[in-house]
C-alpha cells in the first residue's frame, strides 16, 4: 500500500512539474507556435525566440559524447567482466571508473577549463588549418566549443555506460559460455558472437541512459560550450544546449523571455521523454529476440 | 548521535547570542563538530547562522537585493554602516538587476538596486511608489588578452564596432593597426567574449554601441540579453574575466572595478570628441561631471560629449519606496542611503567606482528627504 502511494506521489509530482512548465510556457507557445522550434535566432532584446541552434547543439553534443564513450565504456565493461586479470585488479579499475560518477559536475567543468580547453585550443587550430575544408572542422578554432563540451560529457557518461554494460555482461549465463567453448569457439569468438549479443539489451540501455545524462547535463556544459546560439557546422565553434541556455538566462529573464525559456524547458522534457520511450522500445524488441536463451 | 546533536544546539544558541563574532566561532565550531557527518555538520552550521540572523532581527533589519555590479560597494557600506549604527542591519544580496526590481516590486525587499533604471511600465506596477536614487557610477571597459601586448592599445569607434560585429577578424587588421603606432599587433584571430546571462552590464554596453552605430542597431540592438554575431559567452563578470584570461586573442566587456581587481589589460576607447581615453577613476569622473540629472534622477549616459570623458559609463540606482508602512524602516532606509551618499562616496574609488559629484549628491538628498 505504502509503495503504491509512493508511486502515485511520484507520478503526480511529475505531472505537476510538466503542468507547471506548460502553464508558464503557454504565452510563448501561443505566440511563437512551432516557429519556436524551427527559428534560428534567439534575441531576447528583440522578442525573437528560436531554439533550433540550441536543439542541434543539445543533440550534437550528446551524440558525440555517446559516440566517444560507448566503445570505450563497452571495452572497459568487457575487460572487467571477463577474467583477463585477477579479481583484485579488476575491482580497483571498477572502483575508479565508478568513482567518476561521484565527481560533481562543476569539478568536471573546472577540469575542462584547465585541461581540455588548452588542448582543444592548441590542436583545434592545427586541425582547422589542415582539415578546415571539412565543414565539421572549419575554423576559427575556439577553446570553448562543441568538441570541448562533448569530450568532457563523454567522460561524464562513461561510468553509466560501463556499470550497466558490465552488469549485463556478467549476467550472461555461464552455460552459454561453456556451450560456445564446447563447440570449439575461441575466447574472442565467444565474447563477440555469444556474450555481447546476449547482453545487447543491457548495452543498449546503458547507451540510452548515457545519452539522457548527457542531454540533461548543465553545469559542466555551460562552463565549456561557449554559450552561443549561432548555427555552425564546425565542432570547433561555440554552441549551446537547452539546459545551459536555461541555466544562463533564467535568473535575469522577465516577461515573454521567462515564458520562452519555459517553452524550451518543455521541449527538453519532451526530448528526454522521447529518448526514453525509444530506448524502451528498442530494449523490448531486443529482449524478445534473445528471450529463452540460457 | 541525536543526543550529541541536541547538546550542540544548546551551544549554538549561546554562540548565536553573541552576534558579530559569529564567523570566527563558526570556524572554531567546525573543528568542534568534526565527529559529525558532513551532512549533519552543515545542517547544524546552517541552524547556527539562522539563529544569529534572528538575533540581529531584534533591531531594525533591512532586506535589499539587486544589481551585482555595485554589490561589493553596497556590502562594504552595509558592514561599515552597521559598525557605526549597531541597531540597523542591512542585508544586501547581489541577485542581478532584473531580479532586484522583481523582488522590490513584489515587496520582498525593503529597497532594491539596479544598473538599469526602472521603465515607466515597471514604475506603474508599484503604483509609482518608488524613488530611484543614483548611488554610485561605474564604467565598462573592453579588456583584452593579446600575447606580447602589455597595454596601451587604442581602439577607434570603427575598430571596436567592427570587432564586436565580426567584420574585423584579426588583431593586425589595418583599422586597429592605424591607431597603434609602436605596438606590434600579431596576426591572431580575435575572440569576442560576451555575457551569456542577462545583465545590466550588457544593457549599458549595448546602449552605447547602439547610440554610436546604426549598423550595430540593425544587427544586434540593445538590451540585457542580446545575440552577438561572433565569439563566445561566459556567465557573469567572473565568467567573462576567466574566458579573457584563458583565450589568447580575446577581447570582452567587463565592469571597470572587476577588470582592475583581476589585473586585466584594458583598451583606450575613442570618445565622441575623437580623443582616446583610458578607463580610469578620473576619466569616469569626468564623464559623470557632464551628466545633468533630470527631476526623476533617471539619466542615461549613452555617448558623453566632453573632451576627456570615457565613453561607456552608467549610474547605478537604489530603489526606495516613497512611503513605507513601517516608520522604523523608512528611517533606517534614509539613514543608510544618507550614509552611502556621504561617507560611502569616499570609499567608492578604492573599489573601482566613481564618486558622485557634490551637486548630484545634493539633488539626491533633496529627493531622499521626501521618503516617509
Amino acid at each position: 500500500m505504502a509503495c503504491f502511494l509512493a508511486s502515485i506521489l511520484i507520478i503526480t509530482l511529475l505531472a505537476f512539474i510538466i503542468g507547471e512548465i506548460l502553464v508558464n510556457a503557454w504565452p510563448a507557445m501561443s505566440k511563437f507556435g512551432l516557429g519556436f522550434i524551427s527559428g534560428i535566432q534567439w534575441s531576447p532584446n528583440r522578442g525573437v525566440f528560436g531554439v533550433l541552434p540550441v536543439l542541434i547543439g543539445t543533440a550534437a553534443s550528446s551524440f558525440l559524447a555517446l559516440l566517444l564513450a560507448l566503445p570505450l565504456g563497452l571495452a572497459i565493461a568487457i575487460f572487467l567482466s571477463e577474467d583477463f586479470f585477477p579479481i583484485p585488479v579488476r575491482q580497483v579499475i571498477r572502483f575508479v571508473v565508478e568513482t567518476l560518477a561521484a565527481i560533481p559536475s562543476v569539478v568536471y567543468g573546472l577540469w575542462g577549463i584547465f585541461v581540455v580547453i588548452p588542448l582543444v585550443q592548441q590542436y583545434g587550430a592545427v586541425l582547422a588549418s589542415k582539415f578546415g575544408f571539412i565543414p565539421f572542422l572549419s575554423g576559427p578554432a575556439y577553446g570553448n566549443s562543441l568538441l570541448t563540451a562533448s569530450l568532457v560529457l563523454a567522460l561524464m557518461v562513461l561510468p553509466t555506460i560501463t556499470a550497466i554494460s558490465r552488469s549485463s555482461l556478467v549476467a550472461v549465463p555461464y552455460s552459454l559460455r561453456e556451450g560456445s567453448y564446447a563447440l570449439g569457439a575461441t575466447r574472442w569468438e565467444t565474447i563477440l558472437r555469444v556474450i555481447i549479443p546476449t547482453a545487447a539489451p543491457g548495452i543498449v540501455a546503458s547507451a540510452i541512459l548515457g545519452f539522457g545524462r548527457a542531454m540533461g547535463e548543465t553545469m559542466a556544459v555551460a562552463m565549456l560550450i561557449g554559450n552561443s546560439q549561432r548555427l555552425s557546422w564546425s565542432l570547433l565553434s561555440p554552441s549551446n544546449t537547452l539546459s545551459a541556455l536555461l541555466a544562463n538566462q533564467f535568473a535575469e529573464a522577465d516577461g515573454i523571455q521567462v515564458s520562452a525559456l519555459m517553452y524550451a524547458a518543455g521541449v527538453l522534457v519532451m526530448l528526454t521523454l522521447g529518448v526514453n520511450i525509444a530506448g524502451e522500445a528498442v530494449l523490448r524488441r531486443t529482449k524478445k529476440a534473445t528471450a529463452g536463451l540460457g | 548521535m541525536t543526543g550529541r546533536a541536541l547538546d550542540f544546539l544548546g551551544t549554538a544558541c549561546r554562540y548565536g547570542s553573541t552576534k558579530g563574532v559569529v564567523f570566527l566561532e563558526v570556524i572554531k565550531l567546525n573543528s568542534q563538530l568534526s565527529p559529525f557527518k558532513p551532512m549533519t555538520r552543515n545542517l547544524l552550521l546552517a541552524f547556527l547562522l539562522a539563529a544569529s540572523v534572528f538575533q540581529a532581527n531584534a533591531a531594525t533589519a533591512l532586506n535589499a537585493s539587486g544589481a551585482t555590479f555595485p554589490a561589493p560597494m553596497y556590502l562594504r557600506w552595509a558592514s561599515d554602516f552597521h559598525k557605526a549604527t549597531p541597531d540597523i542591519t542591512v542585508n544586501y544580496q547581489g541577485v542581478g538587476s532584473g531580479a532586484g526590481i522583481k523582488q522590490f516590486t513584489d515587496g520582498i525587499t525593503d529597497f532594491g538596486a539596479s544598473d538599469v533604471a526602472m521603465s515607466d511600465a515597471e514604475i506603474a506596477k508599484v503604483n509609482g511608489n518608488v524613488l530611484m536614487l543614483p548611488a554610485t557610477a561605474g564604467t565598462i571597459v573592453l579588456a583584452y588578452n593579446i600575447p606580447g601586448v602589455q597595454g596601451g592599445l587604442k581602439l577607434s569607434r570603427t575598430a571596436y564596432i567592427g570587432i564586436l560585429l565580426g567584420t574585423i577578424k584579426s588583431w593586425n587588421d589595418p583599422a586597429i593597426v592605424k591607431e597603434n603606432d609602436g605596438i606590434t599587433l600579431p596576426n591572431l584571430p580575435i575572440t569576442v567574449v560576451a555575457r551569456s546571462d542577462g545583465s545590466g552590464t550588457t544593457a549599458v554596453f549595448t546602449t552605447h554601441l547602439d547610440a554610436i552605430s546604426p549598423e550595430f542597431t540593425s544587427t544586434v540592438g540593445s538590451g540585457k540579453s542580446v545575440t552577438w554575431p561572433v565569439g563566445v559567452a561566459g556567465k557573469g563578470n567572473d565568467g567573462v574575466t576567466a574566458l579573457i584570461k584563458q583565450t589568447p586573442g580575446a577581447i570582452g566587456y567587463v565592469e571597470f572595478g572587476y577588470a582592475e581587481n583581476n589585473k586585466l589589460t584594458m583598451a583606450s576607447l575613442q570618445n565622441k570628441a575623437g580623443n582616446f581615453i583610458a578607463p580610469t577613476i578620473e576619466s569616469g569622473a569626468a564623464t559623470l561631471a557632464s551628466v545633468k540629472l533630470p527631476e526623476n534622477l533617471r539619466a542615461f549616459i549613452t555617448d558623453p560629449e566632453g573632451a576627456n570623458d570615457y565613453p561607456i559609463a552608467t549610474l547605478t540606482w537604489l530603489l526606495v519606496r516613497k512611503t513605507y508602512t513601517d516608520a522604523n524602516k523608512a528611517a533606517a532606509v534614509k539613514a543608510f542611503v544618507t550614509y552611502g551618499l556621504t561617507t560611502g562616496q569616499s570609499i567608492a574609488p578604492q573599489l573601482g567606482y566613481i564618486t558622485l559629484p557634490a551637486n548630484v549628491v545634493t539633488q539626491i538628498q533633496i529627493a531622499l528627504a521626501t521618503v516617509k
